[in-house]
């Protein structure tokens, strides 16, 4: 006999609980038990990005992860891009730049440019392709999805090493996490 | 799909208790991008899933001249890790190929060969590196080279109530390179056509002193390329030399046709990645001297 | 590996004009909603009650039923209702109009629910709600179906072979107006003009080719919802993602056996469609489940079903021959369609004889066009069906005789261009058209002009390539009903499924009338009860119909308005005067209005102001593309990289800019898909062996360069703002364009598609 798990975790900065079968997915989870529906399934095997958050430091399609495993962790989707004071630059740029057309991938998209802008503001056309390759669009072919990211990337200051970067200066070869 | 529970491991005995108690209806969980699919499509059907991210033996990373990995670390930290890239970039080639950056987040090395898929990217790489593959089990633990253990489509060494705890890569020698290539008809988020990782190691005179050559998704399992590396042997790695090693690795495949390509087709990227892995590792062998 | 270039900027080339709103780039209205994960798609709808279903689907290609048991499915806890092809109510068998295509019904019934037969693999042949996902997917598991498995058809050649299985009993061919039974050629029709013989005996040059494409899918990121709920009053209500909620209605009430008006469909936001979300699939299934089991039954399209089971467009053949005499004039044209239309009738065939001589002014011509059936998913339109399919098989031939003549590739086609006056090879006379702009523009373009070097690095080999394309585009009809607020903004309700930025389009177009800013119009897409018939949002359509019933609805708007002014100034209404958004007494300079100012006194003048307008439009603007590819191939492993892409297509006139952009190259990159990499792999059995993402291969970012756009505006006449439409022509010319671009390159001229590694490989290693 399968229970539901109670599983703790922070959701969009908000400490967030739910009862959740271990078999139900992150992403069944976050739109069916949750009830948030911003993210989206394409997919539901790994191949259309359009299910992508954030889990502590890591996107990750959210199909392929189980509710039960964000226990303990931070997740960041869609809905906590925008705070009380406004959009993420992001969300923003894809409105300016006309980067959605029919949206459906749009979450995956903006949740996937804010890690790499959060990590590589000065990303070049390249990266940016190459970051967000495990992201389908149907309708845009690309082009003003990119184009938003460099918009952001170009305004935005330099990183300051990111913590994770930082702590592989830091840490001697070898040591773990 | 059948309802399974989940247990979250915290130690090594726990995981071998829990897969002894189920045998084949309960299954380790890394990073997922394959499990999950798999029990979508009914390929299983579990009564548990064992979660050994939550293991720390089998989040190990440590570079101390050799390479110790855990099963269950992501692709991304072993390519992310600048002394990891430079020391085994042959490793990393594979890493940071699979899927795209969502995947590479989860999936890692041991789930891929523990998944024993015909076209596991990293797979190749960690035979020509003369990786050994650390098993934990009910009754203690035992290794497996890379090379043996994969058996067959889907199928390799574990044994009931066994899982694989780490990936060890031995110091390099001096003078050795490797790399890994495969074709895919798009840029990224794609599967492997054929694949090949070469190693060389230089010897002081410059000849070829020991040569691995290890082919992807043109035979149920990984497959060494044996009279490739025999031949290369005791030789000068002159272009001519990995031409004819090239010719003698495409002999070494024996591929099906299917919906990703044919028989003619995989051979002939046999040939092509084998001759560009053996110049890359070439020239890292050099740059190792 | 992608070549990294300055982006280019694109602006339209505008026909002159002194719009105030249109031509600008507002963010659209629904655009917050969006971004932020707020806006409800079809699979987001949450309803108390809900129950979950699931639809079991035949794993053969082509099948007689014999048995469904659901006996030890309906025993498993938690599962509400199980329904098979016997609960369906039994369609007529009459045609409905769907505006894009007629339907017939029992065959739409079918296809929702089969109940005899299974003509492909992924029909419907059971389906189940339960208390969620889980449950029913088990219940799936439960239900034996006995098949009796037939032989499976799997192309035209083998549909039309001697002894070929007949997949349909009742079907009876149209062969030229003559009946044909016991058959699998749903439809051979011609269009002739001219002296095809003489056209030819007169040529000094004649080119004849066969060009065969796999069947692809429309490849929308979301997959098919729906959710429906069947009251006790015999009334039904559907929630669903769908390009036409009329259109939904008609064919969801023919299958029910209701009456229209029984039928409510509440369009949700839609994850895209190209054409496959305009037939229905969940939702008469959804509905006879719901009344099985007196809850709502939320019906979601996995991946795998959404390959197996809804409409790709078709794979087929298409031989194309051209004769020009020593100058290079064509003189005949002759064309063999053959569409495979799936499991049953109604490929766009006829679409593709309407679009394969388009480009070109012909004397001599002969179309003939098959409509054939397969054990294939019933095929779907997938954004202007069947032009891709012949630009493919046209402009291969052009391009050869083109290169035989020794003329340069834009002058060729521009001495035999299609212009005003020019016949269609199908009968209609064009109006107005912009084929000869595009190709001027192309010959200006920084693309055409740059110099590209064959040899690429490590051995590659590049090329550059270039093709024409087409779409009729459609008008049909809409309704739009404008309310004035009395704080001088506008609410506009309209019918038409924004899949891609139209509501703000049309918004434009009514607030260009109107004289406010587009943030002022607040549009809202509306459900059957709400709004007045609105056909489908397809046929690159609505920013031109529904914008036109908008300007009509903003005139009738602003007529009453003038009335209210009148009656303010107390004169004749036809006293005053309206102009960039000020209402004027035409003999008292000094007594002027803006709308914002007389909005205000609406409550004053009479009240509340409203006004409809509706369109049914039996002309539109034709669009032509020219694309031009860069090709860089690695002779080693057959790999193509687009390395830089230019389209350039006439729009009439770009509401929007930026969303015309990004239709075209939308349009443009679907194409590249369908070129490089997208099939449908068959196996022996008729079964597709790659419905998933992993091998079916659309683009990824890193697959694609920036997409370069040169928007041309040669304005419709009969739209009042100029427009065409533009969604669908930017698929039309890139499998053509990078065929030509690959025979630059390596040498070779395929005429299959895709043009996969394997393929090129092939055909380097046959050329050695």
């Amino acid at each position: 006999m399968v229970e539901k798990v109670h599983v703790r975790t922070t959701l969009n900065g908000e400490p967030t609980e739910f009862l959740v079968y271990p078999y139900q997915s992150l992403l069944e989870t976050l739109r069916e038990v949750i009830g948030l529906t911003g993210t989206k399934e394409g997919c539901n095997d790994g191949n259309c990005g359009a299910c992508t958050v954030q889990v502590d430091d890591r996107i990750v399609d959210s199909c392929l992860v189980l509710g039960v495993e964000v226990e303990g962790k931070k997740v960041t989707t869609v809905e906590g891009l925008a705070t009380p004071a406004g959009l993420h630059p992001l969300q923003q740029a894809f409105l300016e730049e006309a980067s959605l057309q029919c949206g459906i991938c749009t979450p995956g998209f903006l949740v996937a440019s804010k890690a790499l802008l959060d990590r590589e503001p000065k990303a070049d056309e390249h990266r940016i392709r190459h970051w967000l390759a495990g992201n389908l669009c149907r309708c845009t072919g690309y082009d003003k999805i990119i184009r938003a990211v460099q918009k952001v990337g170009a305004t935005s200051k330099p990183a300051r090493a990111t913590a994770a970067q930082a702590t592989a200066k830091r840490r001697p070869a070898g040591a773990r996490k | 799909m059948h309802p399974f529970n989940y247990v979250a491991a915290k130690s090594v005995d726990e995981v071998t208790k829990v897969l002894a108690k189920h045998g084949d209806r309960a299954r380790c969980l890394a990073g997922g991008t394959d499990l999950l699919v798999q029990l979508r499509a009914g390929v299983y059907e579990l009564d548990a899933v064992v979660d050994i991210k939550t293991l720390p033996a089998a989040n190990v990373l440590t570079l101390n001249g050799s390479l110790r990995m855990g099963s269950a670390v992501p692709c991304h930290r072993i390519y992310e890790d600048k002394a990891i890239a430079k020391a085994f970039p042959g490793i990393v080639d594979g890493a940071s190929i699979v899927g795209g950056i969502q995947i590479q987040s989860r999936a890692g090395m041991g789930g891929n060969l523990c998944n024993s898929s015909p076209s596991a990217d990293t797979v190749p790489g960690l035979i020509v590196h003369n990786a050994e593959c650390v098993i934990a089990g009910p009754k203690g633990k035992r290794s497996v080279a890379a090379a043996d253990f994969v058996t067959g489509v889907r199928r390799n060494v574990l044994k009931h109530g066994e899982f694989l705890l780490e990936v060890k890569l031995p110091k390099p020698d001096k003078g050795f390179g490797a790399a890994y290539e495969r074709f895919t008809p798009r840029n990224e988020m794609d599967i492997a056509i054929a694949g090949v990782a070469s190693s060389i190691t230089l010897g002081a005179n410059g000849k070829v002193k020991d040569a691995k050559i290890a082919l992807a998704a043109v035979a149920p399992t990984p497959v060494q390329a044996k009279k490739a590396e025999e031949f290369l042997i005791g030789k000068e790695p002159t272009a001519a030399n990995i031409a004819k090693a090239s010719e003698l690795a495409r002999e070494a495949a024996k591929p099906i046709s299917d919906m990703r390509g044919t028989v003619e087709q995989r051979k002939h990227l046999v040939g092509v990645l084998t001759r560009r892995t053996l110049t890359k590792a070439l020239e890292r062998a050099k740059e190792a001297k | 590996m992608v070549a990294t270039r300055k982006p280019a900027t694109g602006r339209p080339v505008n026909g002159k004009h002194n719009y105030k709103v249109i031509g600008t780039r507002p963010i659209r209205h629904d655009g917050l909603d969006k971004v932020t994960g707020r806006a409800i798609y079809g699979a987001d709808i949450k309803l108390p009650g809900l129950a979950h279903g699931a639809v079991l689907r035949s794993p053969h290609a082509h099948a007689i039923i014999k048995k469904v048991d659901t006996s030890r499915a309906e025993k498993l806890a938690g599962v509400y209702a199980v329904i098979t092809g016997a609960d369906m109510p039994k369609a007529d068998n009459r045609e409905v109009d769907l505006g894009e295509g007629a339907a017939n019904l029992k065959w739409a019934s079918n296809n929702v629910m089969a109940d005899d037969k299974v003509n492909y693999r992924g029909q419907p042949v059971a389906a189940v709600a339960a208390v969620d996902q889980n449950t029913a997917l088990q219940a799936l598991g439960l239900i034996k179906v006995d098949y009796e498995v037939l032989p499976a058809v799997r192309d035209v050649r083998e549909a039309m072979a001697k002894g070929a299985p007949v997949i349909l009993s009742g079907l009876v061919g149209d062969d030229l107006g003559k009946k044909v039974k016991n058959t699998n050629m749903a439809r051979h029709f011609r269009h002739e003009f001219g002296n095809l013989d003489e056209g030819f005996k007169k040529s000094k040059l004649v080119v004849e080719h066969e060009y065969e494409l796999a069947t692809v899918h429309q490849g929308y990121i979301e997959p098919h919802n729906a959710t429906a709920q069947w009251t006790a009053d015999n009334r039904v209500t559907v929630w669903t993602s769908t390009q036409g909620a009329f259109a939904a209605r008609r064919q969801i009430a023919g299958i029910l056996r209701l009456d229209d008006s029984r039928v409510k469909v509440i369009p949700l936001e839609i994850g895209g469609g190209f054409g496959g979300k305009i037939p229905v699939y969940g939702e008469p299934v959804a509905a006879v489940l719901s009344r099985k089991c007196a809850r709502p039954v939320k019906l979601l399209m996995d991946r795998k079903a959404v390959f197996e089971s809804t409409g790709p467009t078709p794979g087929g053949t298409v031989k194309v021959k051209i004769g020009v005499d020593a100058k290079g004039k064509m003189l005949a044209a002759d064309a063999d369609i053959r569409f495979e239309s799936g499991g049953y009738p109604g490929s766009p065939v006829g679409a593709g004889a309407m679009c394969v001589f388009a480009a070109y002014n012909i004397p001599n011509t002969r179309i003939d066009g098959y409509d054939i059936v397969t054990n294939k998913p019933k095929s779907a339109a997938y954004r202007a069906p069947g032009s891709t399919h012949v630009a493919f098989a046209t402009e291969g031939v052009v391009d050869e005789i083109a290169e035989k003549l020794g003329m340069d590739k834009i002058d060729f086609r521009m001495m035999n261009s299609a212009k005003e006056g020019t016949r269609r090879a199908d009968g209609p006379i064009f109006p107005k058209i912009g084929h000869e702009e595009c190709l001027a523009a192309a010959k200006n373009s920084p693309h055409w002009k740059s110099k590209l070097v064959k040899n690429g690095p490590n051995g590659k080999k590049r090329g550059r390539g270039i093709a024409s394309g087409y779409w009729f585009n459609i008008g049909l009809k809409s309704v739009v009903t404008i309310s004035v607020n009395t704080d001088g903004t506008a609410a506009l309700v309209e019918g038409s499924t924004d899949i891609g930025g139209s509501r703000a389009s049309i918004a434009m177009q009514a607030a260009e009338v109107l004289g406010i800013p587009a943030e002022d119009v607040r549009p809202v897409v509306v459900d059957t009860e709400s709004i007045g018939y609105t056909d489908v949002t397809g046929g690159s359509r609505t920013c031109y119909a529904t914008g036109y019933a908008a300007y009509n609805a903003a005139q009738s708007v602003v007529s009453i308005l003038k009335e209210r002014a009148a009656k303010l100034w107390d004169i004749k209404s036809n006293d005053v005067d309206f102009k960039d958004g000020v209402f004027f007494n035409k003999s008292d300079a000094e007594l002027k209005l803006t709308f914002k100012q007389l909005a205000k006194k609406l409550d004053e003048t009479g009240g509340p102001v409203s006004a409809t307008g509706s369109v049914d439009l039996s002309a539109a603007g034709g669009g032509y593309g020219i694309h031009i590819a860069d090709v860089e191939v690695d002779p080693e492993t057959g790999k193509t990289d687009v390395l830089r892409y230019t389209a350039i297509q006439d729009v009439g006139r770009a509401i929007h800019p930026s969303y015309v952009e990004g239709q075209i190259q939308g349009g443009a990159v679907q194409g590249i898909g369908w070129a490089l990499n997208e099939e449908y792999f068959m196996d022996q059995q008729g079964r597709m062996s790659n419905s998933s993402f992993l091998d079916y291969r659309m683009p990824t970012t890193l697959d694609l360069p920036m997409i370069e756009t040169i928007v041309l505006e040669v304005p419709n006449p009969i739209h009042p703002f100029g427009v065409r439409g533009v969604g669908e022509t930017p698929i039309a010319p890139p499998v053509a364009t990078i065929a030509n671009a690959l025979y630059d390159a390596v040498g070779v001229r395929f005429r299959q598609a895709p043009m996969k590694p394997g393929r090129v490989m092939e055909a380097l290693a046959g050329k050695k």
